[in-house]
């Protein structure tokens, strides 16, 4: 299948590894992976702080470069589900009948990651192994609006050496809602403080989801707090292989490049 | 009559601090002048109270293999009822006053207090009833009244206690629910002057019931809210846990309901939908202890005079705005609080306002104009647990979007708003993200501005202005050299520039295939 990739802006720009992986995996599948330099954003971050009328212009760009793309896949399930939840009312609020039958088109050519892996091509081996313990972060986007329930968890029940131990209180958020860690810094500190009690008791080496922003979010906290328990984005466990030493050689394959996977 | 309290003064107390700030200290747990009990061990109680209710809400709304069905025929319900509202309201009022009853319209707060006032007058009681209402609270009633020499007698064990505490509520079902039972004991111990009261619930609630008891039989007039007013029967619904409430309607000889316009149900037959899931909503009880109905004055039974006050107050203006008319079909059963990670951290008290919580974060700014509470919309993480739960599918999250993007429109009319910080960022934002060579541009141009914030471990640790409230807690990895677009075109669009990356990376192997 030919499937034309959306690495999301805040991907493109600081986990490139994230997209390298998605490449790699469908690759492997046998898939031919597209990407239309021209992409930007989804317009996320304005229409969630209230900035309607700023992210038209980004909505309708994203709609123009993907229209005539067959099938778009997205490593970020708040990123689908900003267009699944709310193009449509933004091309009835831009007045734009010709938007909205776009968008209603498009709509449902777009997959987040693991969706498109378990709903659309209908694989949940794929092929990777992963020696670690991992813990599953089922981010809200993911949980509540795309509903992926059990699909993360499939494909990590398939990898080979993989050691998925529980999260308690996992479908609590982290605390980062984008402009809310910022605009709301204290209570997102708080509410991370609880989250990333519940990673370390979890006991796992890894931490995993489908989104980069709650665990850019999450390993901060880690981070900042020495630990070295790792946020690793669920295609990125989902690409390594037996032939491991590909990985090595990537010097951005982890949020901290000198700790690499085993 | 004695001086009327100026409108709108009443709740001007609600809007004192923006929510971050008011969170700040809730968390900073700093105690507040005005409350006894703002401190650290508030957010204790509240995390293990709103864990434990949410626990029996879970468990009895699973048990329920019809619990989706029920919450779209609530839905439904709720959403026609507000299509048709006048016609349901005067519905109402016909077959109310028809039973006995009499039925008062108040546009706002003043109007609702200077009605209660009137009805009170012929009476002149020095004391007055009242079971948990939230718009009494909402119209600033008991400091009304006691302007008036009058005394409010909260008769809800949880309203008591804060009534006594000098406190304010902080959940509007289980408003003393920051407060632990220690603190009741001494709270009780000194209110009651018994030195020597235990802990022990049975003390607690004996202590109160001989406290209230003596109230029941010897007051004449009692202050009521209403869960649900039904049309065709003209009936008044009040559902509740502890029995006082029934006490109250029933004893007096004169009732006094004070009722939003949004609360009215076409038929005595939606109970059935909203019976099952209020209880399983608020307490996690399959059926609420008291079911009470009223309907007009019938001679030897119950109050001789039995008024309802409908209440406007801000309520018309959301009906007329088609993407927020759903928050009038709230029923308050405040499962909403229980689920949301913002209100475990901070409490009720932050939100300053009548309505915590997620629903309070879209009620109040919406029925005190949106000048009053602008920081409430962005007191969510945009997380959906309220979503999730709420019992008349209310998309909570949406109807926030909705009204920041209000707050953003008010704030770009003014000079200092669209010059300041915030809008000028996302103005900026959007201009890079809407073109295809701006925003690589802008990347490339932070890859290399970056290096002054990066520490030799590569992650940024200290960020200026508002940027500093995420590396307070948090790191942030640095850009990495090359971005995924830059990666892609090196390694990838040399070989087939027309359509990048159209043939599988020969490298990779191809073990599986899944077409
Ligand atoms: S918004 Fe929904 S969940 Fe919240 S109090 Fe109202 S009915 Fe309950």
């Amino acid at each position: 299948m030919r499937l034309s990739l959306f690495i999301t802006c805040y991907n493109d720009a600081l986990f490139p590894q994230t997209g390298k992986a998605v490449v790699r995996v469908l690759e492997r599948l046998g898939h031919t992976v597209e990407f239309r330099p021209a992409q930007t954003c989804c317009g996320q971050m304005h229409w969630n702080t209230g900035y309607l009328r700023e992210s038209l212009p980004i909505l309708r760009h994203f709609v123009h470069v993907f229209a005539d793309a067959e099938t778009i896949v997205v490593p970020s399930s708040s990123c689908v589900a900003m267009m699944r939840d709310h193009y449509t009312k933004a091309a009835q609020m831009d007045n734009d009948p010709a938007l909205a039958r776009e968008v209603e088109l498009l709509l449902p050519r777009v997959f987040e990651f693991s969706e498109l892996l378990v709903r659309r091509l209908r694989v949940e081996d794929v092929g990777a192994r992963f020696t670690h313990k991992v813990a599953y972060h089922p981010s809200c986007h993911s949980a509540r609006s795309l509903h992926l329930d059990e699909i993360p968890l499939h494909l990590l029940r398939r990898v080979r050496g993989l050691d998925l131990v529980p999260l308690a209180n996992s479908q609590e958020c982290c605390g980062f809602g984008g402009t809310f860690a910022i605009k709301n810094a204290d209570v997102s500190s708080a509410m991370l403080a609880d989250k990333v009690r519940c990673v370390l008791n979890s006991g796992t080496e890894v931490l995993t989801a489908v989104d980069n922003s709650c665990l850019m979010h999450i390993h901060g906290s880690l981070h900042r707090q020495r630990t070295h328990v790792r946020a690793v984005h669920l295609a990125e466990i989902l690409a390594c292989s037996e032939d491991e030493s590909a990985l090595a050689a990537d010097q951005h394959f982890t949020f901290a490049s000198s700790e690499l996977p085993r | 009559m004695k001086r009327e309290t100026q409108p709108g003064q009443q709740n001007q107390h609600w809007n004192r601090r923006d929510f971050p700030e008011a969170a700040r200290q809730a968390l900073a747990a700093q105690p507040a002048a005005d409350s006894p009990f703002e401190h650290s061990q508030t957010r204790r109680n509240v995390r293990h109270a709103t864990d434990v209710i949410q626990a029996k809400r879970n468990a009895v709304t699973a048990e329920l293999h019809e619990w989706q069905a029920l919450r779209r025929a609530g839905a439904a319900i709720r959403a026609h009822t507000l299509e048709h509202l006048d016609h349901y309201l005067l519905e109402f009022e016909a077959n109310y006053t028809r039973r006995g009853g009499r039925v008062h319209w108040a546009s706002d707060a003043a109007e609702a207090r200077r009605l209660v006032l009137e009805i009170l007058a012929p009476h002149a009681p020095r004391e007055v009833i009242k079971v948990k209402t939230m718009t009494s609270e909402e119209i600033g009633l008991n400091a009304c009244l006691e302007d008036h020499g009058i005394r409010p007698i909260e008769t809800d064990l949880a309203e008591l206690i804060v009534q006594l505490g000098h406190d304010r509520p902080s959940h509007f079902v289980a408003p003393a629910l920051h407060i632990s039972r220690g603190q009741v004991r001494d709270l009780f111990a000194r209110a009651m002057r018994q030195p020597n009261l235990t802990d022990s619930p049975d003390d607690l609630v004996a202590a109160a019931r001989g406290y209230l008891r003596q109230k029941f039989l010897t007051t004449p007039v009692a202050i009521s809210g209403a869960n649900f007013l039904l049309a065709d029967t003209g009936g008044v619904c009040i559902v509740e846990s502890e029995g006082n409430g029934r006490m109250c309607l029933t004893l007096p000889d004169v009732l006094i309901s004070i009722v939003g316009i949004e609360k009215v149900l076409p038929r005595f037959q939606d109970l059935e939908v909203f019976l099952q899931t209020l209880p399983r909503s608020a307490t996690g009880e399959r059926m609420n202890p008291y079911n009470s109905i009223w309907s007009g004055t019938p001679t030897g039974d119950g109050p001789r005079e039995f008024h309802v006050i409908l209440l406007d107050n801000g309520r018309s203006p959301i009906l007329a705005d088609e993407e927020s008319r759903q928050t009038l079909r709230c029923i308050r059963c405040a499962a909403c609080l229980n689920a949301c990670p913002v209100y475990h951290q901070t409490g009720g008290h932050a939100y300053e306002s009548v309505y915590a919580g997620p629903i309070g974060a879209i009620l109040t700014p919406q029925l005190h104009s949106m000048h009053a509470a602008q920081s409430l919309p962005y007191a969510s993480s945009l997380c959906g647990a309220c979503y999730e739960v709420c019992p008349v599918e209310i998309n909570i999250p949406e109807v926030l979007i909705h009204l920041r993007s209000q707050v953003v429109q008010q704030q770009q009319s003014t000079l200092t708003g669209s010059l300041g910080l915030w809008n000028l960022a996302m103005q900026s934002a959007a201009f890079l993200m809407r073109d295809s060579h701006r925003l690589p541009a802008a990347v490339h141009l932070a890859q290399r501005l970056q290096s002054a914030l990066v520490s030799r471990n590569g992650f940024i640790e200290w960020l200026p202005g508002p940027l500093s409230g995420w590396t307070k807690t948090r790191d942030l990895p640095a850009l990495p050299a090359e971005s995924f677009r830059d990666w892609w075109q090196r390694t990838r669009s040399a070989n087939s520039p027309s359509s990048p990356g159209a043939h599988p990376n020969p490298e990779s192997s191809t073990e599986q295939r899944h077409d």
